[in-house]
């Protein structure tokens, strides 16, 4: 299973510190991972939703630093892209995992997958016995389909302010956090759905 | 893509006042009062969740908008559940709230339930409301109703596998059987069928196709494509997706011994037949039947949950088998390798249930070996194959030497930068250490290999390597592997010119030119970097011309790849010498103290790098002769030859520093009876030269001044030595006094710093003093060792006379 979708800025923000990372869309699948764990019983449910976003903005920050780290390393250049033209976009992306220990912020080991689409990272936190070449493929279709349905290459605020198409999209792509061997045919099918309701 | 105009979006959501606040909360009210929601309200939902998820503090809806909101969860429009469930998701459950679902539960409601759930109760019962959709025919719900099912159940029982009692577990057991095997082979209506064209022809049933286009012959698989799929055929897939995670929660956990021989029996016999042909019909729902179901068989009178691993079993044969085709979309070739790696790990987790599976399974796992080994576009499949052959490989007696030179060998030397292989790859190794140890004892050879994966991503890398640099500390690649890691920045530098050689031809001009690809390039520099990039240990610690090495490389040394590799060594060191202590016997810590001393001065020139490896030098060779003080008296003459050069001190503080204080307090009788008083006479005099060359002329050009703690430190040596050969005592003294006489005019040229000068005068006279009493200061300079590590205050009979005297000084003072 996936344990959380999000995405969030890579580069400086600057109302940011450095290094800090702004979490424009988070998604975590299932039970929270501290109610049912002997060690978080008695928060409050406040307290455990803040343990929640504290979790996310953990893994936006290293995931953040790979990024940079990353892309310090490989020394190329970012290039720009406009709306359009989605799919260089996604070639041009930089890819990676970075293992967050147990504990760190997740009960359990996981790998959080990441692309890096320019000023954004996608991110897919999985849990350990994951199939990751599944879940690339996954994570690759799902950021194309965010970049496209919610025109993210170009300056709108729609990551923000039409949040519910992110969820449809999760829903039909990665139902409850479930990876899904989709073969090109299934995918066109949810396709179709997904673009039923983006008409809307 | 990141807008100032988000950013102030975000800001804004955070920073609305209470009153403007209540205001929005009244018009929403109003607008979901109304019959129809337009764009409008649409609209300000969306806001709603953008100012409840922007701040991590929680926002209280009030109790009538809240209502309507649950009550807007089960609206016939999806838009409508969707951003209800966001907004509930941002927000606390209502105290008490019943989220009363009579009716079946949409996704979006059952993964707000989900997200919700507070006890392991709420789960229990969410299961128990999935699991009686499942039961009823699926005829009788609307259609997408069962597509979530599996995923939510899925997610349950990651986190809480004991929600699902006994009897829910067969029934799943059961579903998965009938979906995995027992799915329509008719394509569905797809969406393009009763147009005006279509003729009645067109809805005649067509036969599901396989990726390379053509009819399937077989049960449905994920492999399998139509125009479009019925129900069933999309639950085949839901199913397989969650299949392993099913097998590995409830069937490795709770796998019993009972019946073993009857098993193995029946899939004996199984085997003999062709594992397809022995197909029977579905338990559950007796309306479908497999197209290749002939013969009724043996699998029929198996328990639910042999029968599904049976099922698992014949699935993932056929998914290898459909692995082969030549699919039309690039999509689905990816697929297919995802498919290759669910289908290999599904039959590892069967063949550890049962081990009667393995003789099944290995022809098939062999054979996909032997097409996908020199496929490197297959390598990630290849890991998960790896594993089988680790877990299984002893059991059904096959040689797994080949498996081991392509993951060791062959993956790391040509996909270095690969990170998701480099991740995974490490990942098998960590999680399998133990079983690896035993079985690929030749696993420790390859460190060199592996170690190109931290050479070329260190900051994604390290955290692997600190858990498995252990395993490859042995007493055979001890003194290897401390130089291979000493020289991973230039392995880095290496792969990065290897790297650019192979995207780049000779011709074509390089943007800035590097010599050190010229160099890279030339015939007679080949052997160096042949080293470097060796794949195997054994063929020598390091190599002679390492300082050659250095110098080509030294434009590497500002490269964001190599300065990132070489913040990562000292951590490694570290984990090295630690790890070293507790395998190494003296004579191999003897050898190590030579190559800190050698390589101290043979390292790429990056300057904090060097720093940095001086510093961990210091620390542990401080450690080693703290537990094995022989050592010292051991590997005097190389020590003496170090800390008598003069150009140490200035070039190499910290290390010059420690090797200096080992010498003064371990070389003695006590810590080995081989010290001799002509061995102690002679360290004497190497460090007497040095102290007084550095303090009586100024520091060459271009080197700042010693700094007071090496010339401390070596006065403290020369006294110790002296508290143990009296004769030396009046030599010291004659120093210390002279130093005082120098120093008494205020300034030196070695020492710029007045205040530091002061300490080192201070710190000589105290010495002198004691000097003075050679019976005290042999006591004080050379404690014995049980007044180092006393002992005495646990023993009652000595430590109670103590007490009583430390008392009386208390009273007495008073």
């Amino acid at each position: 299973m996936v344990r959380c979708f999000l995405i969030h800025t890579v580069c400086p923000v600057s109302a940011l510190s450095a290094g800090e990372s702004r979490v424009l869309y988070s998604r975590v699948f299932g039970p929270d991972d501290g109610v049912l764990s002997e060690r978080h019983r008695e928060l409050s449910p406040e307290e455990r939703r803040l343990l929640q976003k504290e979790k996310v903005a953990a893994v936006a920050r290293q995931v953040r630093s790979a990024v940079s780290l990353s892309r310090e390393a490989s020394g190329r250049l970012i290039v720009e892209t406009m709306p359009g033209e989605e799919n260089l976009a996604l070639q041009d992306a930089d890819c990676g995992v970075v293992r967050l220990r147990a504990g760190d912020p997740f009960s359990e080991e996981t790998s959080a997958l990441w692309l890096g689409v320019q000023s954004l990272g996608f991110t897919l936190v999985c849990e350990p016995h994951e199939n990751l070449l599944l879940a690339e493929g996954t994570l690759r279709n799902l950021t194309r389909h965010c970049l496209e349905h919610l025109h993210m290459l170009g300056q709108g605020s729609e990551v923000l302010l039409k949040s519910n198409r992110i969820d449809v999209l999760l829903s039909r792509l990665l139902p409850h956090g479930q990876l899904l061997f989709l073969n090109h045919r299934f995918a066109q099918s949810l396709e179709k759905e997904v673009a039923a309701y983006m008409a809307k | 893509m990141y807008s100032h105009a988000s950013e102030s979006l975000i800001k804004q959501a955070r920073e609305i006042q209470v009153s403007e606040l209540q205001k929005f909360y009244s018009r929403l009210m109003k607008m979901l009062q109304g019959k129809e929601l337009g764009h409008d309200t649409v609209d300000s939902l969306q806001r709603l969740h953008l100012i409840l998820s922007a701040t991590k503090y929680t926002r209280t809806l009030p109790l009538e908008l809240q209502k309507r909101f649950v009550a807007l969860l089960s609206s016939p429009a999806e838009q409508h559940q969707v951003l209800s469930a966001a907004v509930l998701r941002e927000t606390l459950p209502l105290t008490g709230q019943e989220l009363n679902y009579n009716h079946q539960l949409n996704s979006h409601a059952a993964g707000l339930l989900l997200s919700q759930a507070v006890s392991k109760g709420d789960l229990s019962s969410l299961c128990t409301q999935l699991l009686r959709n499942l039961e009823s025919r699926p005829s009788e719900g609307p259609t997408h109703s069962l597509m979530h099912t599996l995923p939510v159940l899925n997610s349950v029982l990651t986190h809480s596998p004991e929600c699902l009692s006994e009897d829910q577990m067969t029934l799943v057991s059961k579903k998965l059987v009938d979906w995995l095997r027992y799915a329509s082979v008719m394509q569905g209506v797809g969406t393009s069928s009763g147009g005006f064209f279509t003729g009645p022809r067109s809805r005649q049933p067509v036969p599901i196709a396989e990726l390379d286009g053509s009819v399937s012959g077989d049960f449905f698989t994920v492999l399998c494509v139509g125009q479009g799929f019925t129900e069933d055929q999309w639950m085949n897939v839901y199913s397989f997706s969650m299949l392993r995670h099913w097998l590995l929660t409830y069937h490795s956990s709770c796998s019993t011994t009972v019946d073993a021989a009857n098993r193995l029996q029946l899939s004996l016999s199984l085997s003999h037949s062709h594992s397809f042909s022995n197909d029977d019909r579905s338990e559950v729902d007796g309306s479908v039947v497999s197209m290749v179901s002939a013969t009724s068989s043996s699998s029929r009178l198996l328990p639910p949950k042999e029968r599904l691993r049976e099922k698992a079993f014949q699935y993932c044969q056929r998914l290898i088998e459909q692995s082969d085709r030549k699919a039309h979309k690039k999509t689905d070739t990816e697929l297919q390798k995802a498919c290759l790696v669910e289908a290999v790990c599904i039959l590892d987790c069967v063949c550890v249930e049962d081990a009667s599976l393995v003789y099944r399974t290995f022809p098939c796992i062999k054979a996909l070996f032997g097409r996908l080994s020199s496929e490197l576009s297959y390598a990630r499949v290849l890991l998960p194959i790896a594993q089988f052959y680790l877990n299984h490989g002893e059991i059904a007696a096959v040689d797994c030497e080949n498996v081991w030179k392509v993951v060791f060998g062959r993956f790391p030397t040509e996909l270095f930068n690969d990170p998701f292989l480099a991740h995974e790859l490490l990942r098998f190794l960590r999680l399998n250490l133990e079983s690896i140890e035993l079985r690929v004892p030749q696993y420790t050879r390859y460190f060199p290999n592996l170690l190109k994966f931290l050479a070329w991503d260190s900051p994604a890398m390290v955290d692997d390597f600190v858990d498995l640099l252990p395993s490859m500390v042995t007493t055979g690649t001890a003194v290897e592997l401390l130089h291979t890691l000493l020289d991973l920045p230039c392995l880095s530098a290496t792969l990065v010119l290897q790297h650019r050689s192979t995207c780049l031809p000779i011709s074509e001009p390089v943007g800035r030119s590097f010599v050190s690809l010229d160099a890279f390039r030339n015939p007679s520099f080949r052997g160096l970097f042949l080293f470097l990039l060796r794949t195997e240990a054994g063929s020598g610690d390091t190599m002679d011309r390492l300082s050659t090495l250095h110098e080509l490389l030294v434009e590497a040394a500002d490269w964001p790849r190599v300065t990132q590799c070489a913040r990562t060594v000292p951590v490694l060191l570290h984990v090295f010498f630690n790890t070293i202590v507790t395998i190494a016997d003296e004579k191999l810590l003897a050898h190590l103290i030579l190559v800190m001393l050698e390589r101290s001065s043979l390292l790429l020139n990056i300057p904090a790098y060097i720093k940095e490896i001086h510093r961990v030098f210091s620390c542990h060779l401080l450690r080693l002769c703290k537990l094995h003080p022989s050592l010292v008296v051991n590997q005097s003459h190389e020590l003496l030859e170090f800390a008598g050069s003069t150009a140490n001190v200035y070039s190499k503080e910290e290390l010059y520093t420690h090797v200096v204080w080992v010498l003064g307090e371990y070389l003695s009788v006590s810590c080995d009876s081989r010290c001799s008083v002509s061995l102690i006479t002679s360290c004497f005099e190497a460090l007497e030269a040095v102290l007084f060359e550095i303090t009586s002329s100024a520091p060459p050009t271009g080197k700042v001044c010693p700094a007071p703690k090496v010339i401390n430190t070596l006065m403290s040596a020369l006294a110790k030595l002296a508290s143990r050969s009296h004769d030396l005592i009046p030599r010291v003294s004659l120093f210390l006094s002279k130093l005082r006489t120098v120093t008494r005019s205020g300034s030196v040229a070695w020492c710029s710093d007045e205040e530091d000068l002061v300490a080192i005068v201070t710190r000589g006279e105290e010495l002198w003093s004691l000097l003075k009493a050679p019976g005290v200061a042999q006591s004080v300079l050379t404690p014995p060792p049980h007044v180092i590590a006393p002992q005495w205050h646990r023993d009652t009979n000595v430590a109670l006379p103590l007490q009583l005297r430390a008392l009386t000084s208390l009273t007495h003072s008073q």
